[in-house]
Parts: C-alpha cells; structure tokens; sequence
C-alpha cells in the first residue's frame, strides 16, 4: 500500500486522535504551570446612611473584581511554576508527616489517600479478576452443552451494565439496613453499617470491580480452553499427570499470553478506577486519582473551578500511566525489532 | 463427542464445579435481579428488611396496588408468547416485507414496531381485560403479589426522564456512526499495511487508550468554556461555546474511543484474506475501490461487534458526559447522580432505583439480542493477536 492511500485511509482517525487526544495532554501540560484567576482591585467605597443633623458616612476599603467593557470579570493568567503540583502534594505536610512516622497522617493529604487506595485497587483486584475469571470459564467448559448458552448471557450482564448502575445496585442492596446487611446482622448479632468506615467500603469496591470484570476475563479464557491441544493433554494423562497438574502444567502454559492480555487491560482500567466512588458515595472516606482531577474540575459553591489544580493532579497521575506501561511497552518493541530481522 | 474414560471426572469434581457455576450465576444476576424488584414497590417495601416483604410488598399490596394470580398468569404467558414470536417469526416477516439491500433499516423498522405493539398489548390492553376479569373472579382476583409502577410515571413523566433518555440516544447514535466510519477505513489502513509507521501508530493507540479520561477533560474543560472568544477570530460572530453541545461530546467521545475502535477492526480486516482485495486490485480497482466493492459487503460482523462497543462507551459514560454538557442537555447516566444528590425522603430513593432500572433495561435487551457477536468481539482482540 502507497503511504499515500495509507494517509488517506488513517488520516481522519489519527487527526481525531491527535486533536481530541494529544492537543488536550499538552494544553493540560501547560496549564499545570499557570493559574487563572480574576484581577481584583481595591476599591474605596463611602457609604452613608441617613442619620440625625447629618448622614453617618463610612468608608472602607473593598476587594471586588475587575470588569471588562461587556461586564465580564476580567481574568489574568500568571507562571506559577510548581505552584500548582505543591499544592496538591503538599509535601510539606507529606515529609512532616513522614517525621512523625505517622501514616494516618499521610492518608489525610487528598493526593496520598487517593494514590494508595488506586495502587492497592489495582494490585489486588488484579490476581483475583484472573483467578475467578478461569475458574468460571473451567466450571463452564465441564459444563453440559446445552446449559452454555444460558450461562454466557447472565455471566455477560455484570460485564455489560452502566459501571455506576452497577456500583449502585451494589450500593443498594447494603445502604442502610439493606437486605444483605440485615441478613448479616441477624448471623453476627451486631449492628453493622457498611458504608460509614472506609475499609467495608474497599471492600465492596473490590467486590464489585471482581464482579464486574470476571465475565471478560472468563469469555477470553474459555475462548482460549476451546484451543486446548487434547493431544497434549492426553499424554499429560498418559503419563500419570493428575488433574492439578495438567492444569498447572499444560492449561495454564496454554492460556499464559491471554493472562497477559487480560492483565494488562485490567491495569490500565484499574488505575482510573472511577465509577465506583460516585456509585458508592465514599467521598468522605475513601477517593482514587481520577476521582480527585474530576472533583478539581466540578464547579465549587462559588462557582470556580480549579483546573490549574486538576491539570497538575492529571499530570501526576500520568506519571503512573507511564510506569504501567513502560515494562509492557518495552517488550512489544523488543518483539517487533525481533521480528524485522 | 465421547470423553476418553481417562479424561471422566469424579462425582464430587462434577458436583462442585456445577455448585460452584450455579453460585456464580446467583451473584451475576442478584443485583440487577434485586433492583429490578425493589423498583416495582413502594419506598416501605423496598427497602424492608426481609427480602420476603421486598419480594411479595405487604405495603404495596395494602395501598391497593398489586397483582392477582389470574394477572401473574396471563401476564407471563403473553410475555413468553411474545418473546417466542420475536424470535421465531419477526426474522421472517422482516426478511419477506424488506427490500434486500435495505436489511438494517427494515430491522430498525421491524424492531421499532415491535415494540410498540408490545407496549400497546402489554400495558393498553392487557390491563383493561384484566380489570373485567378480575372482577369477575372473586378470591382468585385479589391481589397477592404488592407491584406498582408510580415510580417509573414518575421518573419519566414527571422528572422528565425522556429528554434524558433523548439526549443519550442523541449522544449514543453519533458516537456509534462517526467512530464506526472513521475507525473502519482507519482499521483497513492498518491491517493492509505492514509498514513501521502502522506499527507506531497502533503503539500510540495503545497509549492513548491507556490515559485516564479525567485528564483529557482537563484539557477541554477551559477550551470548551472560553471556546467562543478563541474561535472568534476563524469564525466570526457566530462561533460556539463548545461547552454543553451535544456534537462537542460526540466528538470527544469518537477521539477517546478511536484507539480501541482501531485495533478491534484491525484484528477483524486482518481475518478477511488480503487475496479478496488483491483480486480486486489486479481488475482495475483502486484501493478505495477495492474496499467498497469488494471488504464492504463481507466486513459487517466485525463492524457490528465494534459498533457495539462503541455503543456501551457512549451509553456508559459518567465522567465525560457530566462534566462536559450543562443540564439540559444531559444525558441519562449523569442525570441520575442528580436523583442521588437530592434524595432526601425514601421515595426519592425509590425513584433513582427506577431510573437506574429504566437505564439497565436497554442494555439488557442488547445482550439478548447480540450475545453472540459480543462474545467474539471480546475474544477477537485477545486470542488472534
């Protein structure tokens, strides 16, 4: 194919790409160093009141918004440098902290907090998404031909559904004295509430990402055990290979590029783990770093909102897309110079 | 196919692997199951502690709303009845009445109609033979099972929900055609191209698809806001805020979903024999010929699957689609943040629960329907490369 047919083919996707794309990254770059704000300026006001024999004037000294000819605050936009990274990491308050040796203290830094619930969201979601994920798929590939059927489509609808319905639907069944908590109380006698301390709350969110991945993973797998070679497995038999084994030893092998597939689509979506906080309300508990830029970003009670702290926090959580895909990354290119020669 | 002998499991293996699929299946469907309830009862019920009273609604049924026996039964058999039809005799009508090149439409069509029948039959008529009945009956034409459906005419009718629901099918449909016309002929490049840059460029997809959507927003959020002064100069008087245009949103939405868009087809084309298109070529066709006589006509499964994806991308999107319009022009999934913000008295509970039903409920019929190209789409990408 001529570069010339293959630009006309690829150009209008890529040129979405880079505006909607890579033009954001940038203007999200620079933003970070800038801050908006409107310019004020001090304002002497008098004001007088009616008063017996003469009016009672005062004046003072007011800070109020300058407006520009059609009535618009007008805004300035300065350099501040790190300004903006300082003050969502607020490492003054990190290392003074760090001194104390305290970690509570660390977790009441918004940064930190949603930084170490993201890690731990992703790191332990991950082993079991795959463990249940084949599990399923090794229960469904035992299972009658006909019953198959049925299974994939109630397996596919956790998959399939709004991630906030589903996080909601969760939400629901514990709010309150929601039937699961009820049933729980009546086996424990104890009064339990599962969304007022932070750790019930991870574990539900772990909960539903478990609930809601699996069905991926288990269609890939069980797309996987249909290529299983029976010629390897039954030499497995042959040999004196017992059940654990020929899993260990020949079906595992066998599905190893499509847990690194899986594991790897599972990190990217873990690590801007999202829904799940708007869904479950934990605000006042527990946060993730997309969650923070989205909070940045959503209006105030005045009305503003902080992009220049949004785009510093999204520039840190970039850091961590890279260290995500560096390694992944580094081996398609080694495997495509590989393949060149 | 017989197992070999050696390959049989034991009892116990079988047993535990069945036990274990039927837990699974519990735990897949329970809480839509549950919401699905909780969204026909009054705020009393719903939220009972007994999962008994969520399901028969003592409180419902004393309000004077519910379901006699004689109600459960013709109710289900006019939906089993229905259901059959659609699957057995609506292909052949649709296939008979249809013009051949037109079969997407005549489907729409087809499906459109059906469901308005449906609705007529199951909530016009139905009801009104029912109440006769009913009456008629005595014992057997009391309420047994409490069900009402206030909360939905309340969501829909009185909050509105449809101009939500308009906005989303809006959104939806443009995400769908636009990113499926890109990503197609974008999909063809690459998979017809071996050369390096198609490499890189599915490399930088991969990237892009790896960014967290909150950062982009970062990034328009003030371009959109101010867009009308920066656009002025290219424009004129009439230049646009982009902030809270629908189009605006459907072009963002495109961008964020083309690198998966790209790689899907890519993996579809490549299943399609560069020989068909080589043929093509050697009779005179140029490549563009080539891909509209000769890829268009058999790439139709690989582009649903895909058009599949990008619907669940545009329907699902929260953070995107909040952010980015105001409210009139918001979409469903947003909309309903708005239900839980402001939900003070249980029935506001109760309603958000049949918004969030009222949203599922599509995405439903779209597993019924295309189960089968969702499964291949899902394994498409991973096990072939």
């Amino acid at each position: 194919m001529k570069f010339k047919t293959f630009a006309a083919f690829v150009g209008p996707s890529v040129f979405m790409m880079l505006l909607f794309i890579a033009a954001p990254l940038v203007s999200v770059f620079i933003q970070s160093f800038q801050v908006t704000q409107p310019i004020l300026q001090q304002v002497e006001v008098e004001t007088c009141t009616p008063g017996f024999l003469t009016q009672t004037c005062v004046t003072e000294t007011k800070t109020v918004p300058v407006l520009d000819d059609a009535g618009k605050t007008m805004t300035e936009t300065r350099w501040v440098g790190l300004q903006s990274y300082r003050n969502v990491l607020q490492m003054d308050k990190f290392w003074e902290a760090v001194g104390n040796g305290s970690w509570n203290d660390i977790m009441q830094i918004d940064f930190w907090k949603a930084l170490r619930f993201t890690l731990s969201f992703t790191l332990l979601t991950l082993p079991l998404v795959i463990g249940v994920g084949l599990a399923i798929a090794l229960a469904v590939n035992n299972a009658t031909r006909s019953i198959r059927g049925p299974i994939i489509f109630i397996s596919l609808l956790p998959f399939i559904i709004t991630p906030v319905i589903g996080s909601l639907s969760i939400y629901w069944l514990f709010v309150g004295d929601g039937i699961l908590t009820a049933m729980m109380e009546r086996w424990t006698g104890t009064n339990i509430s599962m969304f007022a301390q932070a750790w019930t709350i991870e574990l539900l969110m772990y909960f539903y990402r478990v609930w809601h991945v699996a069905p991926f993973a288990f269609v890939i797998f069980y797309a996987g055990l249909q290529t299983v070679n029976m010629d390897t497995l039954e030499s497995a038999v042959i040999d004196g290979a017992s059940r654990w084994e020929r899993l260990r030893h020949v079906i595992v092998p066998h599905l190893m590029p499509l847990i690194v597939f899986i594991a790897l689509i599972h990190l990217m979506d873990c690590y801007r783990v999202f829904e799940e906080i708007v869904g479950f309300r934990s605000q006042a508990h527990v946060i993730s770093l997309q969650w923070l830029t989205y909070d940045f970003m959503t209006p105030d009670d005045a009305g503003n909102r902080a992009i220049s702290r949004a785009s510093a926090s999204a520039m840190l959580t970039m850091i961590g897309i890279v260290f995500l895909l560096i390694l992944p990354l580094r081996r398609t290119w080694r495997d495509h110079k590989g393949s060149a020669h | 196919m017989s197992t070999p002998k050696a390959m049989q499991q034991s009892f116990a293996l079988r047993f535990s692997s069945g036990a274990f699929l039927a837990f699974w299946c519990l735990l897949a469907a329970f809480p839509i199951f549950w919401i699905a309830v909780m969204s026909f009862k009054s705020p009393v019920d719903a939220f009972a502690d007994s999962a008994w009273d969520v399901i028969t609604g003592p409180a419902t049924r004393a309000n004077g709303d519910g379901l006699s026996i004689i109600d459960i039964a013709l109710g289900l058999a006019v939906l089993y009845f229905a259901i059959r039809w659609a699957f057995t005799r609506l292909p052949g009508l649709v296939q008979r009445y249809c013009p051949p090149g037109l079969l997407v439409l005549g489907w729409i069509i087809g499906a459109l109609a059906y469901a308005i029948l449906f609705v007529l039959i199951f909530f016009g008529v139905l009801p009104l033979v029912l109440g006769v009945l009913n009456s008629l009956l005595g014992p057997l034409g009391n309420p047994v099972l409490g069900l009402t459906t206030q909360h939905y005419v309340a969501v829909w009718a009185e909050n509105e929900f449809y101009r939500n629901f308009l906005n989303s099918m809006l959104v939806t449909a443009g995400v769908v055609t636009i990113s499926l016309t890109v990503g197609t002929l974008a999909g063809y490049g690459l998979a017809r191209s071996g050369s390096d840059l198609a490499f890189w460029l599915l490399i930088l997809a991969l990237v892009f698809r790896a960014l967290p959507h909150s950062v982009l927003v970062a990034g328009y959020l003030p371009v959109f806001i101010n867009s009308s002064e920066i656009l002025r100069p290219i424009f004129g008087e009439g230049a646009p805020t982009l902030y809270g245009q629908p189009w605006a949103v459907i072009a963002v939405l495109v961008s964020i979903n083309q690198p998966f868009t790209i790689w899907m087809l890519r993996s579809f084309f490549q299943n399609i024999p560069a020989e068909l298109d080589e043929a093509a070529r050697v009779d005179g066709c140029s490549h563009f010929q080539a891909f509209r006589r000769v890829i268009m006509p058999v790439m139709w499964p690989g582009v649903i699957t895909t058009g599949l994806f990008s619907f669940l991308l545009g329907y699902n999107d929260f953070l995107v689609t909040s952010l980015l319009l105001d409210a009139q022009n918001q979409t469903m999934v947003p909309a309903i943040a708005g239900y839980f913000n402001r939900e003070t008295t249980t029935t506001d509970q109760v309603e958000a629960v049949a918004a969030a039903v009222s949203i599922t409920a599509p995405l439903f019929l779209l597993v019924m329907v295309f189960q089968r190209q969702i499964v291949s789409g899902l394994t498409a990408g991973a096990v072939k490369g």
